[in-house]
């Protein structure tokens, strides 16, 4: 941090002047960056009916307000669908993410050449495409309906499983394994009495946290036709039944609140 | 362990801890989960017909991986990828710059009551809804394009990042914070020079990583019109284009695995 004489006095300043000169350039292009993605944004845009949007929208919500409350009676197959969706699928995805987080973990793949980069593949495809795609996806190869759904939950929950697992077994206490291994155990024995106590905590921990997000996602799935609440949503929003949409999404926002509710009180009683 | 204990376990063979100690709660769940798991699988209709037939088309999309057509509809994949990450760079400058007064105001140390009230509700409300269900309410308000697209992944980066920064601050040092006000500093500066050296490293991070999420959400914004790759994959998907289905899945893996490379890099420059 230089300290600059001026006018017989000393001056503090946080940083050099060139240090101040490089960031205000690099400002300066991220600002450019930015005007130029607007440009393109605004050059894309209706502006017509950006400035009729508040008419629009109040007009929405004149036609939303009061929900139709009757309709719950309806929604009662769907909501055990979503509930279905994402449980089942956070189940296959457990499953299929343990094998490939002891894969991925350097201190457990049976070769960091091969097997590992292989392993970090499958979690990197997976967790980078949305189950949205990935719902679309299986309905274009399986056809519509919940099935589809479970199976998008699932391959997507793969890698965000697999990943915090597998970060989660490389900070694991040697001293444990090497203390089990001391013993004449087998590789198995090791695995099953020196890393997988130290690893539960996490698993149930990420396996609940997992739940919680993909109970979220469930509900929207039924938009491309993969089951749920979110097919009632998609029908009601065909035939512009805003007061079947905005009850749907009290349902949903409710469900949202009690499924983060149920994660956050297991993961405190874990932890 | 008291002695009597020991002296009760001498000659039995050692058994391993159960996870959940107490037992009636522990094969109440167990018993429970299973129960749910029957009825659910039960209420899961699988054509296995439609699956069957459809292996086949499965088969085919994973063999399209191998030749990706990124050359046929080279046009629209370029244009909806710029329409991504044009979407992505503006919603996540504007969203960062207006969750970081909102993340002040919604951390209970820094911020007046009232103020953070009001800011937890706009966090509260934003991580509720869904990016999906946003976007289709903002298409509906705004119409098709970009537009809709950008306001819902600025809304949904002011939630995200808003919390993680509150609570950031909630727990950062007070004993520079207050070495900064000691000093005389106004609340700017205090701002400036006691809470903002602290929390940088990790805002920059969770930007980046947030960038990664506005990334990955903008591909399917286009599902409901608001912009983006989406619409293209959906239309190659519809029309069973496998081959520029899976060039624009890679396109996206890629980008998204380039995306945390790059802030990894930032990250550990950062810290």
């Amino acid at each position: 941090m230089p300290v600059l004489e001026k006018e017989g006095t000393q001056v503090w300043r946080r940083r050099t002047a060139s240090e101040t000169l490089i960031r205000w350039f690099g400002w300066l292009i991220g600002v450019a960056v930015f005007m130029l993605c607007w440009q393109r944004i605004s050059e894309a845009t209706t502006w017509f009916f950006v400035w009729d949007a508040p008419r629009i929208a109040s007009d929405i919500w004149n036609r939303a307000t009061p929900p139709r409350w009757e309709y719950i009676t309806q929604l009662g197959r769907p909501i055990w669908d979503t509930l279905n969706i994402a449980t089942l699928g956070t189940l296959i995805a457990l499953c299929l993410a343990v094998p490939v987080a002891f894969l991925a973990a350097r201190n457990t793949t049976p070769s960091a050449l091969f097997v590992r980069p292989f392993a970090l593949l499958i979690i990197v495809a997976t967790r980078s495409i949305n189950s949205l795609i990935w719902a679309l996806l299986l309905i274009a190869i399986i056809g519509p309906g919940v099935f589809a759904g479970v199976i998008a939950i699932a391959i997507r929950s793969i890698g965000f499983c697999a990943k915090l697992l597998y970060e989660a077994i490389e900070e694991i206490d040697h001293g444990q394994v090497e203390a089990i291994t001391a013993t004449g155990a087998s590789r198995w024995q090791v695995m099953a009495y020196g890393i997988v106590p130290q690893i539960l905590p996490a698993f149930a921990g990420i396996a609940v946290f997992r739940w919680d997000i993909n109970i979220r996602e469930s509900t929207v799935l039924g938009l491309v036709g993969a089951g749920g609440v979110g097919l009632q949503l998609s029908a009601s929003l065909n035939v512009l039944a805003w007061p079947q949409v905005s009850l749907i999404l009290i349902v949903i926002l409710v469900a949202v609140v009690i499924s983060e509710w149920v994660s956050a009180k297991v993961r405190g009683a874990i932890i | 362990m008291s002695h009597r204990e020991l002296d009760d376990m001498l000659g039995k063979g050692w058994r391993k801890p159960h996870f959940i100690a107490n037992p009636a709660l522990r094969w109440g769940l167990i018993v429970g989960f299973a129960a749910y798991l029957v009825a659910a699988v039960m209420t899961i209709e699988v054509d296995w017909a439609r699956v069957y037939a459809g292996l086949d088309r499965g088969g085919q999309f994973i063999l399209s991986f191998t030749r990706p057509d990124f050359v046929t509809r080279a046009g629209d994949i370029w244009s909806g990828l710029l329409e991504s990450i044009v979407m992505t760079v503006a919603a996540s400058v504007v969203g960062i710059l207006i969750s970081i007064p909102i993340g002040l105001g919604a951390a209970r140390n820094i911020a007046p009551l009232p103020v953070y009230v009001i800011c937890r509700g706009i966090v509260a409300i934003s991580r509720a809804l869904q990016e999906i269900i946003v976007a289709i309410l903002l298409v509906a308000i705004f119409g098709f394009g970009p537009l809709a697209g950008f306001l819902t992944l600025s809304f949904a980066t002011i939630g995200f990042l808003s919390k993680l920064l509150a609570e950031d601050i909630e727990s950062m040092d007070k004993v520079q914070a207050e070495a900064i006000r000691a000093s005389g500093a106004r609340w700017m500066q205090w701002i400036n020079y006691g809470v903002q050296p602290q929390v940088m490293p990790r805002l920059v991070g969770l930007s980046m990583y947030r960038i990664d999420i506005n990334f990955r959400e903008s591909a399917i914004l286009g599902l409901v019109g608001a912009g983006g790759i989406g619409a293209t994959l959906n239309t190659a998907f519809d029309r069973y284009e496998y081959d520029t289905a899976a060039a624009i899945l890679i396109l996206i893996i890629g980008i998204v695995m380039a995306l945390e490379y790059l802030s990894g890099i930032i990250r550990a420059r950062v810290q």
